[in-house]
């Protein structure tokens, strides 16, 4: 036996493929659609939304108890916003070069309806150290999702991945693009993160039959 | 112990108590990391400057500053005097850089006279002057730093965003787009133009220089514009003193 029992695996593996927050619970598609058109982009999301589920879950689930169910979805709310915050300040004062790359996420961050969901649906159910490991795994089933979409629409909308040229240059006309390719600007658009998280569902339900709902 | 977490009595008071510790722990957190913060922003608006000034450590296609240990000293070395126009007035100020360019913006609304910083800075014989402008893009303020010589040619540009969407507005802060300002005009026969962002620029490589137009960003059509509006609004403020610098 190592570290992790088996029924703590299947909370780690189990977001990953068959009970993935995106594809399946359908959540967090609003933070999907707005960060993807780079790659880098959605890299810095999935690692920032790693680490405050993975808090927040256990933050949640130590209070869990004391908490009157009326207002749970405030408390909620507060951890939430109460950890971004802290966070970005001391990203600010002692990292400040990342905190520009990341400010754009931290109003995403609070808003991700994966966390909510988490803190709903697990946290305020369960003891700490299994609600750390359904954070990290929703969020790595979240991340992973989002990298997809980030190379795809990086790929074919820009050109590029992680800021680097990898098809040519497209007003010197090397590379692929010497061949008569151009970028498909409709990729960086929204509704394309829609489209491209929509064929990945269509794929991942067409190899496993039973995550068709009636 | 049982405490009953139903009751209306205990939900009130866990409200309150949660919002007590969270707010005081925000604030503290704020309050202590506040000094931190603040140098921080000077220094980066130093490095800023210079970067317009091409003061940087560019490589290949990406923009990088002078490190922060090194901002302070090459700030003095480079910008050789700081202005502060005010109506008619020029006053000279070491810390013209930290003036607050949104409160003068306000200021100016509110009908009193505006302070305009402006940075001198010498390099290789060459004078820049650099203003500091501030404008709206899709989502929030964007700015930018801008270097011109006498003839207010632009000689080169820093601009950044509070949140404009990755990958599309945010590129407004990559050497593709900031680099084709460099060399561009904004004056014609002495009257001021403006450069504008434009989509149907027939000019994307960027050779004409006096074509008072950059190329767009696909996908961030507002932005663009926002960064054209603030361009033309914006420095067109220091016209006057251009001019009296040529007389």
């Amino acid at each position: 036996m190592g570290l992790l029992s088996k029924k703590d695996t299947k909370l780690i593996l189990d977001p990953l493929a068959d009970n993935n927050p995106i594809t399946i619970q359908v959540l967090g598609i609003c933070s999907a659609l707005a960060i993807t058109a780079q790659l880098k982009a959605s890299i810095v999301m999935s690692i920032s939304v790693l680490f405050v589920l993975g808090v927040g879950n256990v933050v949640i689930s130590l209070i869990r108890n004391i908490i009157p169910s009326k207002i749970r979805i405030i408390v909620q709310l507060t951890v939430v916003a109460a950890l971004v915050i802290i966070v970005d300040l001391v990203l600010k004062a002692f990292a400040y070069e990342l905190s520009k790359e990341l400010s754009v996420f931290v109003g995403l961050i609070i808003t991700n309806c994966i966390i909510m969901g988490r803190f709903e649906a697990f946290a305020l159910g369960n003891g700490p150290w299994r609600s750390f490991l359904d954070g990290i795994g929703n969020a790595a089933g979240y991340g992973v999702i989002l990298i997809i979409v980030g190379f795809f629409r990086e790929l074919l909308g820009s050109g590029t991945l992680m800021g680097v040229k990898v098809l040519g240059d497209p007003i010197e006309k090397t590379g692929l693009y010497g061949f008569g390719y151009e970028n498909n600007g409709f990729m960086l658009l929204s509704p394309m993160a829609l489209i491209v998280v929509g064929l990945i569902i269509w794929v991942q339900r067409s190899r496993n039959k039973a995550l068709i709902e009636d | 112990m049982s405490t009953n977490t139903e009751s209306n009595k205990y939900t009130i008071l866990f409200a309150i108590g949660m919002v007590v510790i969270v707010g005081s722990l925000l604030a503290f957190t704020a309050s202590s990391l506040a000094p931190n913060i603040d140098e921080n922003k000077r220094l980066e608006k130093q490095q800023n400057i210079l970067y317009a000034m091409g003061v940087n450590e560019n490589e290949g296609s990406s923009a990088n500053f002078v490190s922060t240990e090194k901002a302070p000293e090459l700030f003095k070395q480079y910008i050789t005097e700081q202005i502060v126009i005010q109506g008619g007035n020029i006053t000279t100020s070491n810390d013209a850089y930290l003036i607050d360019v949104k409160k003068q913006q306000s200021n100016a609304k509110a009908g009193l006279d505006r302070k305009l910083p402006l940075f001198i800075g010498e390099k290789e014989g060459q004078k820049y002057y650099i203003a500091p402008i501030l404008g709206k893009g899709l989502w929030d303020a964007i700015w930018a730093y801008v270097a011109m010589d006498e003839n207010m040619v632009i000689q080169g540009a820093y601009f950044d965003h509070k949140g404009e969407t990755p990958g599309l507005g945010a590129n407004i802060k990559e050497r593709f787009f900031m680099d084709d300002f460099i060399g561009e005009h904004l004056l014609d026969n002495g009257t001021f133009k403006g450069i504008t962002v434009s989509k149907s620029n027939a000019d994307p490589k960027n050779i004409d220089k006096t074509d008072y137009e950059v190329d767009a960003i696909a996908g961030a059509t507002i932005t663009g514009d926002g960064v054209a509006a603030m361009i033309k609004s914006e420095l067109k403020l220091y016209l006057p003193y251009f001019k009296s610098l040529n007389n």
